[in-house]
């Protein structure tokens, strides 16, 4: 079975100036997770999709996809965890315990804040996990990136043609993301904020699928607005 | 739902554009798509510039096919392979409704198919089979409007079909010639071009015939003009002069300029001179049937195609409207990974 993960765990410490999650912020004329989850609806490959949600948003999350998206079977949601790894072991103990977890089980772990995200990258996404097991969405690097260890002076320069950017989704074979990360020690698990970065420390291959520019991730109120203004501008 | 769309800003420039798109009806996700001279135009920056102020940006391309990813009214499958219709009534008219003025088209009205998901009326799909050819499906469309002049020629027809003469050796040439052949068997179909590498290719034609290499004592019975530009005044002039009275003219060629017509000798051989663009789903229907009873027409349209060119960023499709602009003859398929 191929499973989405929509992770909303996030209480949008970097947002500013507002209580609401960033996620159930308005992006045009519906909150921004109902833009999200529906680029999964209608993906007809994906058999089920979780959406992970602080607890206290579950009750909204679920009025939010009963108005703007009706009634859907396909879409159920849960409590995420404290970290991004947490909620995304969440969805992996969801489904377990009700669907079991075969050899050819995928998941596509995808930010709740990420609604510009293509039919085409997730059907990537799908393509590669099937055949390599892990794959991450990037897009090249466009700025020079600099390292600096103290924060005061550059450490290095890296060449910038060798670094890309990381987006959203990641997916997996679930069998082998879950023994992954039961294999992690304390001290790992704490250091391993990224789902992939689990699979490059276990030396295990980590495929790249094209991302779009396009696709980016609504952080902060700047990100929002540009957001929103793109959309309007398009309705002009 | 938001859409990505890829646009053409300004001539030889596109970007990525955000677009919502409402889920009723039928999105589809596009797969193989085949570039137009009319899209060409555009990239290039050939039409009158206040044109390009008024339509740019705006996705090109109105050719091509796709998968079904959603319908909301249950008519198709997830993964059904379909036609796209570019052709889009706003309204019933009198007239066929690909003349219609209340008829927006893909790619020059509204945007074409350079889009992550394309939502369409349902009646604006058509399903192929499986097993269709890819490459030649996604320029199907230019099929039907070589389809749809046919059928129009047939209603005014009244005087013999003994001799039809072609003019133009290009795409439209080529496609015309072979579905002339293919509906009317007995007649003679003779090609009238100027380049002979691809009269060469025109193998299932009658006779083949350089344009300033014509016996003086050939006649047709009707003619059908697939040149286009300015050649357009002396396909027409000799057309008009080797046609025999009460024969009709069959239009194909777009032109940016007026054409001057020697009306002396049309009003002398009581001459009809039909126009013909764009089609409607009654000739991609059509078309789609024509190809699954015959799927040897696959062998010949697959000549046609002179470039593959797998689309994986925008300036893969920059390159593969450069590769067309330099390509004498043929079609441009892009295989849409965007």
């Amino acid at each position: 079975m191929i499973f989405a993960a929509i992770l909303a765990g996030g209480i949008g410490s970097r947002m500013g100036g507002t209580d609401t999650p960033k996620q159930f912020l308005p992006l045009g004329d519906r909150p921004v997770i109902v833009h999200t989850i529906e680029k999964f609806v209608i993906n007809n490959n994906i058999d089920r999709i979780i959406v992970l949600t602080p607890q206290n948003f579950i009750t909204h999350t679920n009025h939010l996809i009963e108005e703007y998206i009706g009634d859907s079977q396909k879409i159920v949601v849960i409590e995420g965890g404290k970290t991004r790894n947490d909620t995304i072991m969440n969805s992996i103990s969801y489904i377990d315990e009700n669907f079991g977890i075969d050899d050819d089980s995928i998941i596509i772990t995808h930010d709740s804040v990420r609604p510009f995200v293509t039919y085409r990258i997730i059907e990537d996404n799908i393509e590669a996990a099937k055949r390599y097991g892990a794959c991450d969405t990037v897009v090249p690097a466009t700025d020079t990136i600099v390292e600096s260890i103290n924060g005061t002076t550059i450490e290095s320069i890296p060449v910038r043609d060798y670094y890309y950017q990381g987006q959203t989704p990641q997916s997996f074979n679930i069998k082998k993301l879950f023994n992954l990360i039961n294999s992690l020690t304390q001290e790992e698990s704490e250091i391993l904020t990224d789902a992939c970065k689990i699979f490059t420390l276990k030396d295990e291959d980590v495929y790249l699928v094209d991302g779009e520019v396009t696709n980016i991730k609504i952080t902060y109120p700047y990100d929002l607005k540009l957001a929103n203004t793109i959309l309007e501008d398009n309705h002009d | 739902m938001i859409n990505i769309v890829y646009r053409l800003k300004a001539p030889k420039f596109f970007e990525e554009s955000i677009d919502e798109i409402e889920l009723e009806g039928v999105v589809v996700r596009p797969t193989y798509l085949s570039i137009c001279q009319a899209d060409q135009r555009y990239y290039q920056g050939s039409r009158p510039a206040e044109i390009l102020d008024r339509k740019l940006p705006m996705a090109l391309i109105h050719e091509g096919i796709g998968e079904v990813v959603f319908d909301s009214q249950g008519n198709f499958k997830s993964g059904d392979k379909v036609v796209m219709i570019p052709n889009t009534p706003t309204d019933d008219d009198v007239c066929r409704l690909n003349y219609s003025y209340k008829s927006k088209f893909r790619g020059s009205g509204f945007d074409g198919f350079t889009s992550d998901l394309i939502k369409l009326e349902s009646d604006r799909v058509v399903k192929i089979p499986d097993d269709f050819n890819l490459h030649v499906s996604a320029f199907i469309e230019l099929i039907t409007v070589a389809y749809q002049g046919i059928s129009k020629f047939e209603e005014i027809c009244t005087t013999p079909k003994d001799s039809l003469g072609v003019w133009g050796d290009g795409n439209l040439g080529f496609i015309t010639t072979l579905l002339l052949k293919e509906k009317y068997p007995q007649s003679k179909i003779i090609v009238f071009g100027k380049h002979q590498n691809n009269l060469d290719l025109f193998s299932f034609a009658d006779e083949i015939y350089r344009i300033h290499d014509v016996p003086d004592d050939l006649v047709i019975d009707h003619g059908f003009e697939c040149v286009g530009s300015s050649a357009s005044q002396s396909a027409v002039d000799q057309i008009i002069n080797l046609i025999n009275p009460q024969g009709t003219i069959n239009l194909f060629g777009v032109s940016e300029y007026p054409i001057p017509i020697n009306t002396r000798l049309v009003l002398e051989k009581g001459l009809t001179i039909q126009g013909n663009s764009r089609s409607e789903r009654e000739d991609f229907v059509g078309v789609v049937d024509m190809l699954f009873e015959n799927p040897r027409l696959f062998d010949y349209l697959e000549k046609l195609i002179t470039n593959v060119c797998e689309i994986n960023s925008l300036n893969d499709l920059k390159e593969a409207f450069d590769i067309d602009y330099i390509s004498k003859f043929g079609k441009t398929i892009l295989k849409w990974n965007k």
